[in-house]
């Protein structure tokens, strides 16, 4: 029988090993969230982070070996978005009638994101290029990290934090929402899309397919006005 | 699947290559989304084409954040640093902004008379 710690190094070095722990985990999470009745709190994305975080603990092994297998998982990100056309193909004519509501919901959810989450920040002595960091976190990773770039942030710092924000809201939109009786499915959906991008959407996808569907029309739109108007609210935090 | 794989990848691709040449800014997967929307209105069979594939992986969307989210742990020394002050603006800004956002959303809908009794939670 050979040494195990031959077989060890031999998996170490290829994807295989990091691509099935990290489809493994999710599933264990997937399982673990219906086990409890699709609650919140048991987001399968945060189950899955927290497995994985402590086995490659356990085992010493550096973030960019594991993403050396994990990127396929990553890379197919970016195909999902593109299919968020089709639920919102689906949902078209909602979607035009609902066109003053979702005005009113980016623009208050846009800037009551960004601008709270800077004054806490400040108020905790926070200031400079962490504070940067911080502005475009409800936005979608690929673009926050473009604004945190032209702002004067720590990209690598925004894509933990714009990562931190999606769990956070997956996980408090639904009692959050129920608390305050809102029940209209387009307002709950396209809020988590604003303040939590595409998390949030998934969580939305979860509960409700016309939640999802304005919850990715919420990503998208707030990832084009953050964008805009970033620059301007960190310059007037100076 | 393949060929319905092949399309998503391409209107990504065109997306990705359009965000670039144009210095859009929107993310190429965004873009992409925009046009495959697009091109499902000019050609309404495009979308049952895709329909099933799409439906696939945007069920396990939460998968495809996992090797992201692992990411934090990488950063968890600067986060560390700052601990208390950006996990109390991360959770409360999102509280403030989802709680915000959902009420102004239906506060308007209600104002311009766009309520739609369809799209409402536990309707009788």
């Amino acid at each position: 029988m050979t040494d195990p710690a031959l077989i060890w190094s031999y998996l170490a070095q290829g994807p295989l090993l990091w691509l099935t722990a990290t489809l493994a985990a999710y599933v264990i999470g997937d399982a673990l969230f219906r086990a409890t009745g699709r609650q919140s709190w048991a987001n399968p994305v945060l189950i899955a982070v927290i497995g994985l975080a402590v086995l490659l603990g356990a085992t010493g092994t550096d973030y960019a070996t594991y993403f050396e297998g994990a990127q396929f998982v990553h890379f197919m990100l970016g195909p999902a978005t593109v299919c968020l056309a089709l639920p919102l193909y689906d949902n078209l004519p909602r979607v035009r009638r609902a066109f003053w509501p979702m005005l009113a919901g980016l623009a208050v959810g846009s800037v009551v994101a960004m601008v709270s989450a800077l004054l806490i920040a400040r108020a905790f002595g926070i200031s400079g290029p962490v504070l940067a960091s911080l502005a475009p976190k409800s936005t979608t990773a690929p673009v926050a990290i473009g604004i945190a770039e032209r702002i004067g942030g720590q990209p690598t710092l925004t894509a933990a934090l714009v990562l931190l924000t999606g769990i956070f809201g997956a996980i408090v939109v639904t009692p959050l929402l129920n608390a305050l009786q809102v029940r209209d499915w387009r307002a709950r959906g396209f809020a988590v899309g604003v303040a939590a991008h595409g998390i949030g959407t998934a969580r939305a996808f979860q509960v409700n397919e016309t939640a999802g569907a304005f919850s990715g029309i919420g990503m998208g739109l707030n990832a084009v006005l953050t964008a805009v108007i970033a620059p301007w609210v960190v310059g007037w935090f100076g | 699947m393949i060929v319905a794989l092949s399309l998503i990848l391409a209107f990504q691709l065109v997306g990705e290559i359009l965000s670039r040449a144009l210095d859009l800014p929107l993310p190429g997967p965004v873009v992409g989304l925009c046009l495959l929307v697009l091109a499902c209105v000019l050609r309404p069979a495009l979308a049952c084409r895709l329909r099933p594939t799409a439906q696939g992986l945007l069920a396990h969307l939460s998968l495809f954040f996992v090797p992201a989210g692992v990411g934090v742990v990488a950063h968890w020394p600067v986060l560390r640093q700052h601990g208390a002050g950006l996990a109390l603006a991360i959770m409360g800004s999102t509280v403030l902004a989802i709680a915000a956002g959902a009420l102004a959303f239906q506060a308007v809908a209600r104002w311009t008379g766009s309520v739609d009794p369809e799209a409402l939670k536990d309707r009788p």
